[in-house]
């Protein structure tokens, strides 16, 4: 019958984005909730919470990882970024974003932060891709709108405005 | 000299700000709201005997549970048909709980409100419903055969029956010298928008007022509806329509029932309370589409034309029929593309089953038309060994045939009546754009290599940016900003970026200056909704006409300001001046500060508009009686009719000999939507058609049970293409202007996805030499259509990569 009442909260405590952050929550927070809700970072978005389409992407350590499918006490030990991590300035785009408006790789736009976390790690160690391997590099994440074409252009010109070349 | 945007591939405006995690998203709104969560009907069909809650309210943070009885007024009534239409004899809506019975899987049956959605799940899952299953109906096949009744009082699961024929098709068919006759069937999907629906409601109880976000494609809609459903004025319900996640069809559905639940909930508790649909509630409880068997008859002659045309179908609906039967009457209609059918009857039958509701998907009952006649096309060459571009060619309405009625009545109650298009201009360019008359070359030398491939051909008419209307509201303000409103949502189509590109032409402004809205009831209370290809057309002219008011303004009282004629003056970069004599100017923020007339300065500008600043007739009052204060205008543009946009899509197949599997190698699109606006947007919008094209040819299936489980309820096992599974779209356009509207424009939204699957089966069909009359289709089922096919049983051999 009737358990508890109250579950016990935790103080956790994450890096993100360069900043030590605090938020009260039970253990069994999601880390992709715990960033939207409790933090504030409402940037990784949620499209599945079972680990497939990708939307709320982050980088651990530097590495891609769905957040949906960690839970936040987890990752304390961890540097987490997000999107906004990437660039939460509208007037200062990173070079991913930036590539992503000059393509149009952006319709509905809830996708796109878990591409814009994907492929700014991606670039870190494939700063030159060919399309077809830009195309492998994005293909774990799902878009419902763009049919992924731009996209595939945009982690191309991406890694353009990286090495520092003109449209 | 302002640089013209009409026509340009401007960069979109609303990037920035969703690319850098600043977009607003309904779930990332309400910070320290309640949080609903359902209790949903895990039976298609059953009575409900028994809910017991009280283990539920044991958990700290529960606030509310409520069930069908503790709903009251109108709340507790049935949600409205929204599209009543004479032939839905039996049209059945349901409850916003379930009143005693269920008809889907994923009705929702109890609301819990609770502290956080977490507690709000645990919360449901203490509750029990106890049902008494009844026989579910699942697929047209059993819905037809009448056996088991979805609703009671609904004889044989028909919601409606309609037939429209013109001509004399029995007469017509019995003198055609060909007849052949097809069955054809097509399988459900859904729109799957990556953000799922969401509410969230803010109660005012000082002022008793209600604000509403929404993630939804129509907030006039939303509104009307909620205040109706909760008894309020229209003048305390707000709706706002924040960041859209994608909709494609399913969130023009209003109001859905946590639509009319969440906020009735805020009233009850005096406390905001949202709700965010998580990815299995959007797959029971949302809307699918689609999925329909049909049988077409057809008489022609022994050069491939169409002398007859005899179409039935059986389209399933679902458990209720909120959106009436929109799509079958488009599929009905919208199934003769751009040919000329001779005589033409179709007659359908929109059946119920315990499966979740059947509303538009992007390309709305189009597909399956397109598909059903384009089926018929290769069926009429195959039989007569033409090639079958040359029988489409030879079946198409003329350019100067236009504009041409097709005589029957489409969706919106107007008669289906092509404005403008050039098909036989739009086949020549697909045909050069895929190489059409190469592909015999390519074959051969593919068959040399092992390899088998396949040509396929599609064609579709699109009406598209049906009214009945929209408005634009623009406002300059005294800084020279540019604010421009429209009430119909965005989804993604980029409409902030293309009616500022339509205003600062028409206004003669930067872009920078100009700011839009969308789907905000604050700024337009009048407005319909974001579907059927529409908002370029309907918005993009309403604030073309807005701004025009305007500008007639602006110039009225720069002609005062300057003593000239207004016919002398033209507006460039915000800057009013006299053709041919730029230094006599004004600024049309300055005019905007004129049009004001002002007691109290609110700052240095301002002084100009105050009643001791300058030269006004003393005997004319400030403001005159056919006047307004301000620099701002309204219109709205309400067509007679829909435009037609059409298109061609060609593909070219490889079917691996041994695991048939199936890859797309090209893709290739011509593309007619009038005038483009934004080339760039306008390609996007392509693109993802036919992406969600290709998922509903190849991948994308609703696996129902005979019971009415819905078997791949989740991302893993229904499959939306990746980036790896979706060819590279090659297009090409041509710009028939509509002359129904001032901007020549007509829709490009849903155009991509129409004709996807007609042209993936023919493509498949020309590999294999076997014929396809069921979509979508796999690998295992091209395999088992090869071995009915050929009985001898296909070799293990390492297949060609």
């Amino acid at each position: 019958m009737s358990e508890p009442a109250t579950e016990q909260m935790l103080d956790i405590t994450l890096r993100v984005n360069g900043v030590h952050r605090t938020a009260a929550a039970p253990a069994r927070r999601l880390l992709s909730d715990f960033l939207r809700h409790d933090l504030g970072l409402t940037g990784t978005h949620v499209g599945c919470e079972h680990g497939v389409c990708g939307a709320c992407t982050v980088l651990v350590d530097g590495e891609p990882a769905r957040a949906c499918l960690m839970f936040a006490v987890t990752a304390q030990p961890h540097d987490i970024t997000t999107v906004e991590g990437i660039g939460n300035d509208p007037d200062a785009l990173s070079p991913v974003q930036q590539a992503f408006t000059q393509c149009h790789a952006l319709q509905c736009g809830f996708c796109t932060p878990g591409f814009v976390t994907t492929i700014s790690a991606y670039l870190e160690d494939h700063p030159d891709p060919t399309p077809e391997e830009a195309r492998e590099a994005i293909s774990g994440n799902l878009c419902r709108c763009t049919g992924y074409q731009n996209i595939v252009k945009a982690v191309v010109r991406a890694a353009e405005i990286r090495r520092g070349e003109a449209t | 000299m302002s640089t013209r945007q009409f026509g340009e591939r401007v960069q979109r405006r609303e990037d920035p700000r969703l690319l850098t995690g600043n977009g607003r998203y309904v779930d990332d709104l309400g910070r320290g709201a309640l949080h609903a969560a359902f209790v949903r009907s895990p039976h298609a069909h059953a009575r409900i005997t028994d809910i017991d809650i009280a283990d539920a309210w044991e958990l700290a943070g529960v606030e509310a549970i409520y069930t069908w009885e503790d709903l009251d007024g109108r709340v507790a009534d049935p949600l409205p048909v929204l599209i009543p239409h004479p032939a839905m004899t039996h049209a059945r809506t349901g409850h916003c709980l379930a009143k005693d019975a269920v008809n889907h899987v994923g009705e929702a049956v109890v609301m819990v409100v609770a502290r956080d959605r977490y507690v709000a799940e645990d919360a449901c899952a203490r509750i029990t419903v106890t049902y008494e299953s009844l026989p579910a109906v699942v697929g047209v096949d059993r819905a037809r055969e009448g056996a088991h009744l979805v609703h009671d009082d609904v004889p044989g699961n028909v919601a409606a029956n309609l037939r429209q024929e013109v001509g004399d098709v029995d007469a017509a068919l019995a003198a055609a010298p060909n007849t052949l006759t097809l069955e054809l069937a097509i399988e459900r999907s859904a729109c799957m928008p990556m953000e799922g629906k969401g509410v969230y409601a803010r109660w005012d109880a000082d002022e008793g007022s209600l604000r509403l976000f929404s993630s939804t494609q129509t907030s006039t809609g939303v509104r009307a509806a909620v205040a109706a459903k909760l008894g309020m004025p229209l003048a305390k319900v707000e709706v706002v329509t924040p960041d859209v996640g994608g909709g494609f069809g399913v969130k023009i559905v209003h109001p859905w029932p946590e639509e009319v639940l969440v906020p009735w909930a805020a009233r009850a508790l005096g406390r905001d309370v949202k709700w965010t649909e998580d990815r299995r509630e959007h797959f029971v409880s949302s809307a699918h589409e689609r999925g329909q068997l049909q049988e077409v008859t057809v008489g022609f002659d022994d050069d491939g034309r169409l002398l007859a045309l005899d179409v039935r179908f059986w389209h399933d609906n679902g458990a209720y029929t909120p959106y009436g039967i929109i799509v079958p009457i488009i599929t009905a209609t919208q199934l003769l593309g751009p040919y000329k059918p001779g005589a033409y009857r179709v007659e359908f039958w929109s059946l119920y089953t315990n499966t979740v509701i059947v509303t538009p998907y992007r390309g709305a009952g189009r597909p399956q038309g397109c598909y059903a006649m384009e089926r018929t096309m290769d069926a009429i060459a195959a039989h007569l060994g033409l090639d079958r571009a040359e029988v489409r060619s030879r079946n198409f309405i003329q350019p100067d045939e236009m504009p041409y009625d097709q005589g029957l009545m489409f969706q919106d109650g107007r008669p289906l009546k092509y404005d403008s298009g050039d098909f036989p201009a739009s086949l020549a360019k697909l045909k050069d754009l895929v190489g059409w008359d190469d592909f015999a070359a390519y074959r051969a030398q593919a068959e040399r290599e092992g390899r088998r491939v396949g040509l396929g051909i599609g064609c579709y008419v699109e009406g598209t940016g049906v009214g009945p209307y929209e408005g634009g509201h623009v406002q300059v303000e005294t800084s020279g900003r540019v604010n421009v409103a429209t009430g119909l949502t965005t989804q993604g189509q980029g409409h902030q970026t293309i009616l500022a590109q339509i205003v600062a032409d028409e206004l003669g402004v930067p872009i920078e200056d100009v700011h839009v809205t969308t789907g905000d009831t604050r700024r337009m209370a009048y407005a319909v909704g974001t579907f059927a290809s529409r908002g370029a057309v309907m918005s993009g002219n309403a604030v073309a006409l807005a701004s025009r008011v305007v500008r007639a303004k602006a110039l009225r009282i720069a002609a005062e300001a300057l003593e000239v004629s207004a016919d002398d003056l033209e507006i460039s970069d915000g800057v009013i001046s006299v053709k041919g004599a730029p230094g006599t100017s004004i600024d049309l923020k300055t005019v905007a500060v004129l049009s004001n007339p002002l007691r109290y300065a609110f700052d240095t500008s301002a002084q100009a508009a105050t009643q001791f600043a300058g030269t006004f007739d003393p005997d004319k009052p400030p403001v005159a009686d056919d006047d307004e204060p301000g620099l701002e205008g309204q219109d709205f543009y309400s067509p007679t009719q829909a435009t037609f946009a059409n298109g061609m899509h060609a593909a070219i197949v490889e079917t691996d000999p041994v695991t048939a599997e199936i890859r797309i190698l090209r893709y290739c699109v011509v593309h007619d939507c009038g005038v483009m606006v934004n080339p760039l947007i306008v390609e996007g919008q392509v693109h993802g058609g036919v992406a969600q094209g290709v998922g509903g040819a190849l991948y994308e299936r609703m696996v129902y049970d005979e019971g009415g489980q819905l078997l791949n309820a989740s991302f893993m096992d229904f499959l939306i293409p990746y980036a790896s599974e979706v060819p590279t779209v090659e297009t090409d356009h041509l710009e028939t202007p509509s002359p129904l509207n001032p901007l020549g424009i007509k829709g490009a939204g849903e155009a991509g996805t129409i004709p996807v699957s007609a042209v993936i089966a023919s493509a498949i069909e020309d590999a294999e030499g076997l014929t396809i009359r069921s979509m979508p289709i796999s690998p295992a089922e091209l395999w088992e259509l090869r071995r009915q096919h050929s009985p001898d049983p296909v070799t293990a051999q390492e297949g060609p990569r």
